[in-house]
């Protein structure tokens, strides 16, 4: 029904931006990932392998990416263990609060991601809010200097700043339930419990993994929480990068990275689509 | 057929609902309490509670100058990404070209990438096209990354839309774009309005992209991450605290202008119906 002058208008535009702003772009962070760097600090454009060389044989660069990929990991477990029961509660048992419930969620979104990763520095810190009350309940004895400082803080606050993310999907895909399939597995004597797992998990696994690929991606990708809340042992893969971009000025070797995480995070969609599809039912 | 169901809810669900909610709101009340606490960020319980960080605040220049440049580049970018994201949604829906699944991954990629890979990538092009880095820089990079969201919310809309009626609009006689304008649009106005207040949240708050595209003017975030940086600033917690009190009221003008038109919450659905295609 529409004509072909209508369908260029709507495509042409679209297409020649996204060509030039996000395909060339990654192209070009392609071929930086094989020039190189002259002592003097310009690019040479001489194609080689030695970035990924470098890339195997110093540790420290896969060390990191397994530390970054492990903070993640845990990063997704909680927000799943944090989101998934609450999506749960609000879409079978929030009852007319269910929408004032939902904003609940959403609003700690609207405060700065940077003020919020802050506050926890104020909440860890060794005069903190959490070490003076466990000093006051006499629950130690000395300031717990593990808190800041640490991977524990980055996953801490990661957790917090993704759980909201995590919920969303999963909440989404649960709403989507038929309500009259809980129900018939109600009426043919299921148990609570039996109908969760036989009938309301399997149908949110579309959005569990969406929520578990948020968090998984978004947090592997993190460079600020470890910078503000890691100290030297929460040091994570982008923060290499970003030294590699600032003061060490070796592009073709942070291009390198990136496009090793980029490759990592496009299997991981990849994996989680066909996992998806598996599991959909419609 | 009403919503609620046959059982009810076990109590370890709803004592976990509050403990998620208490770790989701801990630091924000932490935030506030402390932009009144007399000893700046240190110190439990906060002390001699004063206004001054507030007074301190609206007397500088610099952090204004970033609440400005920031609004500037969330409206600029919220064009940009609405100007080319909703014909995106437009074509995903009904349009056939070679290289189409291709192309709706390439601008949905920015929603699901870290900030890092988008903000670097641009960071090159602009180097090797010798662009100057600047707010401008930072506008291309917002938009670029938001059309994302634009695409999502109204190909949402769009499968949601009736198109008989842009059907008998053509066959009474309208043109293409009398139909656009008068029946797709209107149609199409709550995703447009949703796309809109969140591309320009999502971009108030952008950090890594505009992290790598930084010219000589900084950004609210920039401003907050440099002070940051440098040490100890109560200062922050008071604008992040009227900052917060601004968007409450955005959300409660939202959250009336939907319940007016339609309930569903909507922004999880679409990410989970996007990934789909």
């Amino acid at each position: 029904m529409f004509s072909r002058a209508y369908r260029t208008a709507i495509t042409v535009p679209p297409l020649v931006w996204v060509a030039v702003f996000l395909l060339v772009p990654y192209l070009l962070m392609f071929c930086y990932s094989f020039w190189s760097v002259s002592d003097s600090g310009t690019i040479v454009h001489s194609w080689n392998l030695d970035n990924y060389h470098e890339l195997l044989n110093k540790p420290v660069y896969w060390q990191t990416l397994l530390r970054s990929m492990w903070i993640a990991a845990r990063v997704m477990f909680f927000s799943m263990l944090l989101g998934y029961p609450l999506a749960y509660l609000l879409s079978f048992h929030a009852g007319g609060r269910k929408d004032l419930y939902y904003q609940l969620v959403i609003i700690p979104l609207w405060v700065s991601y940077l003020v919020r990763a802050y506050a926890w520095k104020t909440i860890l810190g060794t005069d903190g809010v959490l070490n003076t009350l466990l000093q006051y309940a006499h629950l130690t004895s000395h300031p717990l200097d593990f808190l800041l400082y640490s991977p524990f803080a980055v996953v801490l606050t990661l957790t917090h700043i993704y759980t909201p993310f995590t919920f969303l999907p999963i909440y989404a895909s649960l709403e989507h339930i038929p309500r009259n399939l809980v129900e018939a597995s109600h009426d043919l004597g299921a148990t609570p419990a039996q109908t969760f797992w036989r009938v309301i998990f399997p149908l949110s696994i579309p959005g569990v993994l969406a929520g578990a690929t948020f968090a998984f991606v978004l947090s592997l990708g993190d460079f600020l929480a470890p910078l503000l809340l890691g100290g030297p042992s929460g040091i994570m893969i982008s923060n290499i990068v970003v030294s590699l971009f600032g003061a060490a000025y070796n592009w073709p070797l942070g291009a390198a990275i990136s496009l090793c995480m980029l490759t990592l995070v496009l299997g991981l969609i990849f994996l989680s689509e066909r996992l998806e599809k598996k599991w959909s039912f419609s | 057929m009403s919503a609620t169901t046959p059982i009810k809810s076990p109590r370890w669900l709803t004592a976990h609902a509050l403990a998620v909610f208490a770790f989701l709101y801990l630091p924000i009340v932490i935030l506030i309490l402390y932009s009144f606490n007399g000893q700046g960020v240190g110190g439990f319980p906060p002390r001699n509670l004063t206004f001054n960080w507030y007074r301190i605040l609206f007397n500088d220049a610099p952090i204004w100058d970033s609440v400005l440049n920031s609004l500037l580049v969330a409206a600029a970018a919220m064009l940009i990404a609405l100007l080319f994201g909703i014909p995106a949604a437009l074509a995903l829906d009904r349009a056939q070209f070679p290289g189409k699944a291709l192309f709706r991954r390439l601008v949905l990629l920015p929603l699901i990438l870290p900030g890092i890979i988008t903000g670097l990538s641009l960071s090159m092009l602009f180097r090797v096209a010798e662009v100057k880095l600047s707010l401008l820089t930072i506008i291309l990079g917002h938009g670029t990354a938001l059309i994302s969201v634009a695409t999502t919310e109204v190909f949402a809309g769009l499968q949601k839309l009736n198109r008989a009626q842009e059907e008998a609009s053509l066959d009474l006689g309208a043109t293409y774009c009398q139909t656009f304008w008068r029946i797709t649009v209107p149609n199409l106005k709550l995703s447009i309005i949703g796309a809109a207040l969140l591309i320009f949240t999502l971009s108030m708050d952008e950090i890594a992209v505009s992290f790598f595209l930084i010219g000589r003017d900084n950004t609210l975030p920039l401003e907050i991450w440099g002070r940051l940086r440098r040490g100890i600033t109560p200062e922050i917690n008071a604008i992040s605290t009227i900052i917060f009190l601004f968007s409450l009221i955005a959300i409660v003008f939202w959250y009336r202008l939907r319940t007016r038109a339609e309930v569903t919450p909507e922004i999880g659905a679409e990410l989970v119906e996007t990934a789909k295609h």
